[in-house]
Formats: structure tokens, C-alpha cells, sequence
């Protein structure tokens, strides 16, 4: 019962960063393959991880602090590089995919530059 | 809070003086009296009882891992649908929020759920700007991080 679950785990989680990483591949501009590796990525990883976890403590009855505190650090910088890299890319001026509707902030910049 | 939190700890330590046994099993249920000492004596202590508020703090941890669970479903769906048919775009997110730590909590929670990626942050912080996967009503995708994550966020902090 309990390997289903670790293994249920684990290959959700194997699932999720592959998904993630197609995404990256097949998603047309920056911001929209930032979707796919801020998201996908970090619940795989998450999804590994709390697998490893799972199985260590029932196999060998040890609790390890490391893999909960590796799932928290990513769940808390995997938002933060998103935010940083689409910040930096619409600073230099990386345009949007040909089929985007609206971008207000480079309309917002615009007027308080002028 | 602070202070609750101090007599809690202290409740729980004096639990540990009275049973002479001093482990952490007799220091978990000395914390568990010292909780419902100041449960029924919240009248005459300063402050809301602190419990309700972390009561608040797990409840917006667990919107956030559902909201994270749902925007991976919806990433996924996507990229394994044969023709991408959305509509990307940027939108201005106006926010009440006033702190740093607010503001921060809240473009980390909206980078994690479905469809949208925090982008830049104006600078007098009243705005945040917001790549959205899907954007075909923009008032509602505001009202959506509203009523959800705004209000949970102010919950905690104020």
C-alpha cells in the first residue's frame, strides 16, 4: 500500500517536470514558458521530493529535515526567479507573443516616460 | 501574540516543573493546556486570541498549495493540447497592500496559481503587473486575486 503511494508520488512528480520541461520547449515567448517552468517545475520537484521522504521514513524510520526544507526553499524562490527573469526580459524589451491582447505595462511606462 | 505566545511557553514549562519529567511529550501537553488555559481566559488577556490567527496563517498556506496543485493541472492541460489557443497578456493588478512583506507574499502566490506570472511591480507599490496564460476578461481575473489571496493575505497581517 505505502510503495503505491511512493511510487504515486514519485511519478507524478517525474511527470510534472517533464511536462514543465515540453512546456518550455513548445510555448512561444518568455513570459509563457515561464509559466511552465515556475509552475510544472516546482510541484514535480516538490513531488520528488516528498516521495524520497515518504520512503526514507518508512524504510529506515528517519526523518529527514533536509527534504521538507528543500521543498520550502523551492516553493519560496521558484516564484522569485519567475518574477525576476519575466521583470528583466520586459526591461530589455523582449516583446510578446505575436498573439498577446494587451501589455498595460508597457503602456503604463510609456505615459510616464512622456 | 508575542506575549501569548510567552505565557504559553511558560504554562507549558511550569507543566514540566509540576509532572518532574522533563521530555518533550510532557512540554507538548503542558502547550496543549497552556492553549486552552488562554482560550477560556482570551477576556482577560490583551490581544485576539493568538491561535485564531495561525488558524488563518495554515488556512492561507493551504489555499496556496491547492492554487499551486490546480495552476500545474492547467500548465500541463496545455501543453499537451495539439493547438495553443489562448490569448496571453499583461495586466495592472491594483492592490490595498502597503507592506514589502505583503506585496511580496502576494506576487509569490499569484506566480504560483493558474495562468498568471507576476511580471514588475510599480514603483510607489501600488500596482502589480501581471502576465496572465489566458486573458479574456480582465475584470474578472482582478476580482478573482481579490477576493482570494488579497483578503487572505490582510487576514494574516492585520
Amino acid at each position: 500500500m505505502i510503495e503505491i503511494i511512493i511510487s504515486l508520488l514519485l511519478l507524478l512528480g517525474t511527470f510534472f517536470v517533464i511536462s514543465g520541461s515540453i512546456g518550455i520547449l513548445r510555448f512561444p515567448d518568455i513570459y509563457t514558458r515561464l509559466h511552465a517552468a515556475t509552475k510544472a517545475a516546482t510541484l514535480g520537484v516538490a513531488g520528488v521530493l516528498l516521495g524520497a521522504f515518504v520512503f526514507l521514513y518508512v524504510e529506515n524510520g528517519i526523518i529527514s529535515g533536509k527534504l521538507i526544507l528543500g521543498i520550502i526553499f523551492i516553493l519560496i524562490t521558484a516564484p522569485v526567479t519567475g518574477h525576476m527573469i519575466s521583470r528583466a526580459a520586459h526591461q530589455t524589451g523582449v516583446r510578446l507573443w505575436k498573439h498577446s491582447i494587451r501589455d498595460e505595462l508597457k503602456n503604463d511606462q510609456k505615459k510616464n516616460n512622456a | 501574540m508575542t506575549l501569548q505566545i510567552i505565557l504559553n511557553i511558560l504554562i507549558a514549562l511550569m507543566w514540566m516543573f509540576l509532572k518532574e519529567s522533563y521530555d518533550f511529550l510532557t512540554f507538548f501537553t503542558g502547550y496543549l493546556i497552556g492553549m486552552a488555559l488562554l482560550f477560556f481566559l482570551r477576556r482577560f488577556v490583551p490581544d485576539a486570541y493568538y491561535l485564531f490567527r495561525v488558524w488563518k496563517v495554515v488556512s492561507l498556506i493551504l489555499l496556496f498549495i491547492k492554487e499551486l496543485i490546480l495552476s500545474t493541472w492547467n500548465i500541463v492541460i496545455l501543453v499537451y493540447k495539439p493547438k495553443l489557443d489562448v490569448e496571453p497578456g499583461i495586466f495592472a493588478l491594483p492592490t490595498e497592500l502597503k507592506s514589502n512583506w505583503e506585496i511580496t507574499l502576494l506576487a509569490n502566490l499569484i506566480s504560483l496559481t493558474p495562468g498568471t506570472l507576476s511580471v514588475a511591480v510599480s514603483h510607489d507599490y501600488s500596482t502589480i503587473y501581471i502576465h496572465a496564460m489566458d486573458l479574456p476578461d480582465v475584470e474578472e481575473e482582478i476580482n478573482d486575486i481579490k477576493n482570494s489571496f488579497e483578503k487572505a493575505i490582510m487576514e494574516v497581517t492585520r
